[in-house]
């Protein structure tokens, strides 16, 4: 479809003329993409494996060597290197967040759409069960249903485990915020036109729901982004994650398991903590700057933006 | 085909209830409804338009959604072409009236079969009041015009497809069509948005336009050339239009017929030039002398109204309209005024031609009083 490429073409490029003016929005874009890079090209940035241990000319394993000793980083309790289970860690903290967000983003979404739009007693439903998952306290249940899971011993990775318990306990915010979104979008007109076109449920979600909220959809899965990275990182802290393919919550809950702070291996627990907010706070940054950007009711001017003006009186028209 | 209109509305009544609170729950209040449609019949033939007159809050937009299915008439029938439609048809499919058929007027009993809403919105289409609310600001005008054909599967092929589109955007006055195509609505002007609706109406090639009141939120500058529109529209098409409007001056210009409605009746019908030139109800004959004039001294004595208008939830006892009625009688507060006779095809509810008309039942009613 060739108009549609021109479409997505100036759209984009729209896009990105706003975009290039908000600083916050570029340096969020920076800090994300620069960690999904590290994440990707992780055996490019470092010559050893997070596995490797570091010896010295003596054959000894190095062990809390200081960055003035060995490579950028140092090395940990074990004389693994810092530096590469920071890099590889990257792509645990980033797959677990990822994943779980998009999960979260789906299931909310769905529950969002499905309630706003049909209302009555679905809606009734689903607000009941994003009730009770509000008023529970997330960390404690988290916990309690990682450590149950672990327990059953059902051969899930502990990743898995991970990913779907985050998933599954926080797409309700966005369930309501979707949900709200569709209950006025629903009752616009152009919504009442297409049902007077002869339009039928499915159509009218696809092509007239789902196109204004998809901006907040957007803008709220990077948000849930740094939420899903900030969980995992809390719950592998406290001894949740997987130890054979080591976080950068696994990282921290290493350093103070063997007692990096005693021995002042500031090198040891300050990477991944400064890595985890590198992240998280790309993501809010960027978020938030997406949702200000793509909020459907501050788009859509016709007095803004000089391209947009209705100065152009139709030929032979008027 | 038989002798009926096409479009044959029939003691349609449109209550929406009103929710009660918790209080008038307990204190076992009755429930209210609002009775925005209250017992309204009329027909419209193949090519006609029919032009519904009123003042705001009347009920002339729920008419128009009741016609088209978006709201379900509390009762009465609606049939096209000798099929029932109406949002009944959806309750008939999933078991609660059986779906062959239903039947209509007590006088005859006949059998009419159901007209599913799918194939009525292929044939009557609505367009809306407000062209900035009614197209989707995130599709372009394409999108827009073609949805009618994705939506009933016409036209598949994506060069039928655009040609259909192009058609009836040119013929909305929107040239060259091709660039349009990818704009969005909010890089139109408004009036540019109502060719736009009335594009994707006309797509289908309907035979019924349900046209709310569509020029009512565009400048004076433009209304003339919608309306010109509509009336090209009539001329070549020869779709039949339901034209809604709280406007007497711009029903003149193209409506064939006049219904004039007051708090959810029509309390006046007739030929649309019969009705301005000779108009029997007083309400009628108030709003046709506030219609400006150009010329100062064929000017009329003008009727201003009094007070509001009631709400339609306590309608006043009788004659809906004697609160307001400058020559409104004692009989007006009691009984409530049937459609009379006044001319060829033209009614009138009043109780005053009432008496003109019939005097034997005036008189008979005075004594019963
Ligand atoms: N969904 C609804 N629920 C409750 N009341 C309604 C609803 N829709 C309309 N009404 C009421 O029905 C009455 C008629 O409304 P309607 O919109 O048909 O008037 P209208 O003649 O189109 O007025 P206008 O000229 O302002 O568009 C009004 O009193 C309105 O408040
Ligand atoms: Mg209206």
């Amino acid at each position: 479809m060739n108009e549609n490429w021109t479409l997505f073409k100036r759209n984009l490029s729209d896009f990105w003329k706003a975009f290039r003016r908000n600083r916050l929005g570029l340096a969020g874009a920076f800090l994300v993409i620069t960690s999904i890079l590290v994440a990707t090209f992780a055996p490019l940035l470092t010559p050893h494996a997070p596995s490797d241990i570091i010896r010295d000319e003596g054959g000894h394993g190095l062990t809390f060597a200081p960055p003035s000793v060995h490579g950028p980083l140092g090395t940990d309790d074990a004389g693994h290197d810092v530096w590469s289970q920071l890099v590889y860690g990257a792509r645990i903290s980033l797959m677990v967040g990822f994943m779980a967000g998009f999960i979260a983003m789906f299931v909310g979404s769905l529950f969002g759409i499905l309630a706003g739009y049909f209302g009555g007693r679905i809606d009734n439903l689903l607000m009941r069960i994003t009730d009770i998952l509000l008023v529970i306290p997330d960390l404690p249940l988290m916990l309690i249903l990682v450590a149950t899971i672990r327990q059953l011993d059902l051969k899930i990775s502990p990743l898995t485990v991970l990913i779907a318990v985050i998933g599954l306990l926080y797409w309700t915010s966005t369930a309501r915020l979707i949900r709200s979104q569709v209950l006025t979008i629903k009752e616009r007109q152009f919504v009442a036109r297409a049902r007077a076109i002869g339009a039928g449920h499915g159509h009218i979600i696809r092509k007239h729901i789902l196109p204004q909220i998809m901006p907040l959809i957007v803008a709220n899965t990077v948000l849930i982004l740094s939420t899903a990275i900030l969980v995992e990182s809390g719950l592998a802290f406290l001894g949740l994650g997987d130890p054979t393919q080591p976080s950068w919550g696994t990282m921290l809950n290493f350093a103070f398991d063997r007692s990096a702070i005693t021995n002042g291996a500031w090198w040891f627990y300050l990477p991944p903590g400064f890595a985890i907010v590198w992240v998280t706070l790309g993501c809010v940054l960027l978020g938030n700057v997406l949702e200000e950007m793509l909020n459907p009711r501050l788009t859509a001017h016709h007095l803004e933006g000089d391209q947009n003006m209705i100065a152009v009186p139709a030929k032979g028209a008027e | 085909m038989s002798d009926h209109a096409m479009l044959e509305v029939r003691d349609l009544y449109k209550y929406f209830p009103i929710r009660q609170s918790m209080l008038d729950i307990l204190l076992r209040r009755p429930a209210n409804n609002v009775k925005a449609v209250d017992g309204v019949s009329f027909d419209l033939e193949r090519g006609e338009v029919l032009a519904i007159v009123g003042e705001s809050g009347c009920g002339k937009t729920t008419i128009a959604r009741t016609l088209i299915g978006l709201e379900e008439q509390t009762d009465g029938e609606i049939l096209f072409h000798d099929e029932l439609v109406g949002a009944h048809e959806r309750r008939a499919r999933a078991g609660l009236v059986p779906l062959e058929a239903g039947t209509v007027g007590s006088s005859e009993q006949k059998v009419f079969p159901r007209m599913s809403m799918k194939r009525l919105r292929q044939q009557a289409q609505m367009i809306f009041q407000d062209p900035y609310e009614s197209l989707n600001p995130r599709a372009t005008i394409l999108e827009i015009v073609a949805e009618p054909l994705v939506v009933h599967g016409l036209a598949r092929g994506r060069d039928e497809r655009l040609e259909r589109v192009k058609t009836a955007l040119e013929e909305a006055g929107l040239r060259p069509a091709e660039d349009y195509f990818l704009r969005y609505p909010h890089e139109l002007s408004g009036g540019q948005r109502q060719r736009v609706v009335i594009a994707s109406a006309m797509v289908l090639q309907p035979e019924l336009l349900i046209a709310d009141e569509p020029v009512s939120m565009l400048d004076v500058s433009i209304r003339a050339e919608i309306l010109n529109l509509l009336r090209d529209l009539r001329q070549r098409r020869g779709v039949s239009i339901v034209f809604i409007t709280h406007d007497l001056s711009t029903v003149a210009y193209f409506a064939d017929r006049i219904a004039v409605m007051y708090l959810g009746r029509m309390v006046e019908t007739g030929p649309a030039r019969e009705v301005l030139a000779n108009p029997q109800h007083p309400y009628t004959k108030a709003l046709i002398s506030v219609i400006p004039v150009p010329n100062p001294r064929l000017r009329r004595e003008r009727v201003i109204l009094q007070g509001e208008t009631p709400n339609p939830i306590d309608l006043p006892s009788g004659c809906r309209f004697h609160p307001r009625c400058p020559v409104a009688v004692e009989a007006c507060k009691v009984t409530d005024p049937a459609n009379v006779l006044v001319g060829e095809n033209h009614h009138a509810a009043c109780l005053l031609l009432n008496v003109a008309a019939s005097p034997n039942i005036a008189s008979g009613e005075a004594a019963s009083t």
